[in-house]
């Protein structure tokens, strides 16, 4: 029921270890995505959520365990080459630059590139119309939901082989949440795999195709998100009943 | 060093060394407390040492009489006056709401009450500036003993700080430090300028001092004996005393101010500052009225640099406002603070001896090094005179790459501090 | 009271206040740009930036009178103009040498902005050393060409006004000048890729890594900018009034205020800082009996109607200072809070 490695498109397999020289946060975690699937990491606060999420991302040193992309092992690298390597990331605060226009966000999210980026400007206002609409808009002064999906977009830019995103419904109210996962949905299904750290963990494994529970920076749980949704443990634990 | 001076050079120069040390290190003392133990971020030490001594001629000389009854009524009258407008200002900050209504009427109670107080002053200004200008024009003392004015210019210095404490401490650290770059300019500006006060730049000679004078000396029968034992000339003889004793009231000074505040570092006062600095959310947050004990001690600190401007003023025996640069007398101090290691009082003195001397000693040593470089040159070879003629400008640089050098390889100085 | 007294009185103003006022503010709003653009993008106050001027400022100075030994002119121009590319080069050079040396170091361990502050202090004294080395702390002037595009006496003869209105072409060049390279620099922030990189690692550093964007190339274009930006304020200060090493230290005041009162970090405010200050030092500072004297003829004010001598300018720039951080610290634009 563990994801392997051959089989998943990124895997962080078996992750031991912390920030810097603090204690491990981390004991022999796994968390993993398949290829054009939704992963979604929930868990009780402090659990180690969106450390597991760092550590895929290369912000913290594994003591034990591998992260492997695509069948490369990427363990050893620092998060920027990382991201050339095509993972996204997302992060949960500070996601987008407030002073620059929502197209000029996008167009930082493309910086990298070399070759042309209108098609996949095209592509991305084609998910998220409402930041076609305020393209020449200071992306600080749209809301909370829209702002969201800038960061989404701006991720998008880089042409991502899979997405990491970091509590993408914090702080929104209830509908704009479900929007929010909704415009995910539709990114998954162009083809992208994507890892989502959630607090709203009843709504996140609703559209999960694999989740997983951690608790104090371990596996918990791991299941199919309606596996999840209906284990009777799950349910008391983490989701109210 | 010093005595290798005296060696060296003369036992005179190497007191004058010591005496400046003396007063720098107390400089030093009084941004350490700010910069060291508190994290504050002053750069108008110029002005509060200017304070002090301005303190000195206000206190120590001469009054002039004529002139307190031509204008010193009228002046007195247009600076309480200039208080009240300042005050209804603060009261209207204070009283109405937040508005562009509020903002016009201060802009306008400023702007009415500049032009009244300017009626009533500039009158008695020129009848104060207009009497024997040669040699006063200004208002004068309180022909008091100068040693009372060096307490009083630590007074002058803490009210000048407690203001500016007041509007920029709480917001971010560039913001005080702009404020007190600015306030120690308007401070100069001030003493350059209002003639009636301390005669501007025409300066203030023959300010009466707390030891004996030369002349004096070398006409003691009892002196010229004793010099005469120890076989040195009179004159010579005469000037060290002098300078002696000023070092032996400055020591004292010094030593008082170093207890006082190696006394304020380790009590509970200075522990509370030194957590405030290291953290100053988590104070906060633990109930520390964070900005009011920035207030106490950036107060503190200035009234330390005020009570050193006045030993100087004091040592100099005459106010001179246009010798008041920012680089000497707030920059290098902040290379003593820096170099001694911040947040420790025996650095900061150690490094303010230290600098000084540097101070005084590299444009000598800078001058030897390019007569040395250029000895290949020709006397008269106009690179070799530029050079020469620029070798006093060698200390800025040399300050400036000691500063870079101890925070890049030795950032935490002499001796660190906790 | 006629449409002459009028006439006059407004030209009166434009003489003394206006024209004096734009250019002051342009060279204000040049050196603000340069202390907001640090400010944003190496995050820390830049007290080296007036000694920066200055160096720039000597290098045109030196390379004008260099020009001018040849025989170099530009006819009614200033031949600085010829000289001030090299003043830029010059400049570039002296700030990225400082950056590789000074400033990275602190940078990559991710210092704290205030350690910076006191390192631009360092800087400081070095330049000052090294500008008063070179040409010593004397009063210079390199300004040469025409002196006026128009001079009070023309100006009475073609309009038969009484009052004068003179235009030097220093001021002119300068608000020229200024105006050029701020569209420039707008137009670089706002539509290349690189300038766009710039703003967006103003705004969210960790963000930007992430984006691909090189910290180091943008820091080295914040440098070559801030250079430019500081040699051009520089020369033409100098031009327009004279090259006084100490008078680019003292201009540090009014160039803070006129960045932190626009709103640190934010260049359009910047620039409306830069005019504001000028504006107020300028306004406050006139003696006001001449204008007074065509609008409101009955009145005979008995003193020349100043608010303030102009030995206290720098009051008027710290006064503002004051009045903003109390009612809007983050300045007229939203600056960026650190």
């Amino acid at each position: 029921m563990y994801p392997s490695r051959h089989e998943a498109f990124l895997i962080g397999e078996a992750m031991t270890g912390g920030y810097a020289d603090g204690p491990d946060i981390l004991h022999s975690c796994t968390v993993a995505v398949n290829s054009g699937e939704i992963a979604v990491i929930v868990g009780p606060n402090g659990a180690g959520k969106s450390t597991a999420m760092k550590a895929l991302f290369g912000m913290l040193s594994l003591r034990e365990g591998a992260v492997i992309l695509d069948g490369e092992d990427i363990s050893a690298l620092p998060p920027q080459e990382r991201v050339s390597k095509g993972m996204g990331f997302v992060p949960q605060t500070a996601n987008i630059f407030p002073s620059l226009t929502v197209r000029e966000n996008l167009e930082m999210g493309g910086f990298s590139r070399d070759d042309d980026i209108h098609d996949t400007m095209e592509q991305v206002y084609g998910l998220f119309p409402v930041l076609r609409e305020k393209q020449k808009q200071q992306a600080g002064e749209l809301s909370g939901g829209q702002r969201q999906q800038v960061a989404l977009a701006r991720a998008m830019m880089t042409q991502p082989k899979v997405l990491l995103l970091d509590e993408p419904t914090a702080g929104v109210s209830p509908i704009v949440m479900k929007e929010i996962l909704g415009r995910i949905i539709e990114v998954a299904d162009t083809g992208i795999p994507v890892i989502i750290v959630e607090q709203n963990a009843r709504q996140a494994l609703e559209i999960a195709d694999q989740g997983f529970v951690l608790v104090q920076g371990r596996n918990e749980y791991t299941g199919t998100g309606k596996e999840l949704l209906t284990n009777k443990d799950v349910l008391q634990a983490f989701l109210g009943g | 060093m010093i005595v290798t001076t005296g060696v060296i050079q003369s036992w005179n120069s190497a007191l004058l060394i010591l005496n400046m040390g003396l007063v720098s290190a107390i400089m030093s003392l009084g941004l350490n407390l700010q910069w060291g133990l508190a994290g504050l971020f002053n750069v108008g030490v110029m002005g509060f040492v200017a304070l002090g001594g301005l303190a000195t001629v206000l206190i120590a000389m001469p009054a002039t009489p004529t002139a307190w009854g031509a204008g010193g009524a009228r002046i007195v009258i247009a600076l309480l006056f200039a208080s009240v407008v300042i005050a209804a200002v603060i009261g209207v900050y204070k009283r109405m709401p937040n508005s562009t209504t509020r903002f016009v009427v201060m802009l306008a109670l400023l702007l009415i009450g500049v032009i009244i107080y300017r009626a009533i002053l500039d009158p008695a200004v020129a009848t104060v500036e207009a009497i024997n200008p040669a040699l006063a024009g200004y208002i004068g003392g309180l022909n008091l003993p100068v040693l009372v004015a060096w307490p009083v210019g630590g007074v002058l210095a803490a009210c000048a700080a407690w203001l500016i404490g007041k509007t920029a401490l709480g917001l971010r650290s560039d913001y005080l430090a702009i404020g007190t770059l600015g306030i120690a300019e308007i401070i100069i500006a001030v003493l350059k300028h209002e003639d009636w006060l301390a005669r501007g730049v025409k300066n203030v000679i023959g300010i009466p001092r707390p030891v004996p004078y030369e002349i004096d000396l070398q006409q003691d029968a009892n002196f010229l004996a004793r010099a005469t034992d120890l076989g040195i000339d009179p004159t010579i003889a005469s000037s060290l005393f002098v300078k002696l004793n000023y070092a032996i009231l400055f020591a004292v000074v010094l030593l008082t101010l170093f207890i006082m505040a190696q006394l304020a570092l380790n009590s509970p006062w200075g522990r509370m500052m030194r957590a405030i600095r290291d953290n100053e959310v988590t104070a906060a947050a633990m109930g520390k009225d964070v900005t009011a004990r920035h207030l106490q001690v950036f107060v503190l600190g200035s009234a330390i640099c005020g009570i050193a401007g006045a030993m100087m003023t004091t040592l100099d025996g005459q106010l001179t406002p246009a010798s008041y640069q920012p680089l000497r007398f707030t920059f290098l101090v902040w290379v003593m603070v820096i170099l001694g290691g911040s947040g420790n009082n025996l650095g900061a003195v150690l490094g303010g001896f230290f600098i000084w001397f540097f101070w005084v000693q590299v444009e000598p040593i800078g001058l030897l090094l390019i007569e040395f470089a250029t000895i290949g040159l020709a006397d008269e070879s106009w690179f070799k005179q530029h050079l020469l003629a620029s070798a006093a400008y060698m200390r800025l640089f040399t300050m400036g790459l000691i500063l870079l050098l101890v925070l890049r390889f030795w950032p935490r100085g002499l001796i660190p501090g906790r | 009271m006629g449409e002459i007294d009028i006439a006059n009185a407004f030209v009166v103003l434009a003489n003394f206040v206006l024209i004096p006022s734009i250019s002051y503010g342009s060279q204000l709003a040049l050196g603000a740009l340069g202390i907001t653009l640090v400010y944003g993008i190496l995050r820390f106050s830049n007290f080296a930036h007036g000694d920066t001027m200055a160096f720039g400022a000597m290098i045109t100075m030196l390379c004008t009178w260099w020009l001018q030994h040849q025989g170099i002119h530009l006819g009614p121009l200033p031949t600085a103009l010829i000289a001030l590319p090299i003043g830029i080069i010059a400049c570039v050079a002296l700030l990225l040498a400082i950056d590789r040396s000074v400033y990275r170091f602190y940078r990559t361990r991710r210092a704290k902005p205030v350690i910076l502050v006191i390192v631009s202090m360092g800087v400081m004294f070095v330049m000052n050393g090294l500008v008063r080395f070179v040409v010593g702390p004397g009063d210079q002037r390199f300004a040469d060409g025409e002196r006026f595009v128009i001079s009070a006496r023309e100006f009475r003869d073609l309009t038969g006004l009484q009052e004068g209105l003179a235009f030097r072409t220093s001021q002119g060049i300068t608000i020229l000048t200024a105006i050029i390279v701020v569209i420039a620099l707008f137009w670089f922030l706002n539509k290349t890729k690189t300038g766009k990189s710039m703003r967006a690692y103003s705004d969210n550093e960790d963000l930007a890594l992430l984006s691909g964007i090189n910290p180091n190339r943008v820091v080295t274009y914040t440098w070559i900018l801030v250079a430019i930006l500081a040699t051009v304020a520089g020369a033409l200060y100098g031009l327009d009034k004279s090259f006084k090493p100490f008078t680019y230290f003292q201009l540090l005041l009014p160039i803070f205020a006129a960045a932190v009162v626009g709103g640190l970090g934010n260049p359009l405010g910047a620039i409306a800082g830069g005019y504001l200050i000028a504006f107020s030092e300028v306004t406050i500072t006139y003696a006001w009996k001449k204008v007074l004297g065509y609008l409101v003829p009955w009145w005979e004010p008995t003193g020349i109607v100043q608010f303030i001598s102009t030995d206290y300018k720098f009051a008027i720039s710290f006064s503002i200072l004051l009045i903003a951080l109390l009612f809007r610290p983050t300045g007229l634009f939203r600056g960026k809070a650190y």
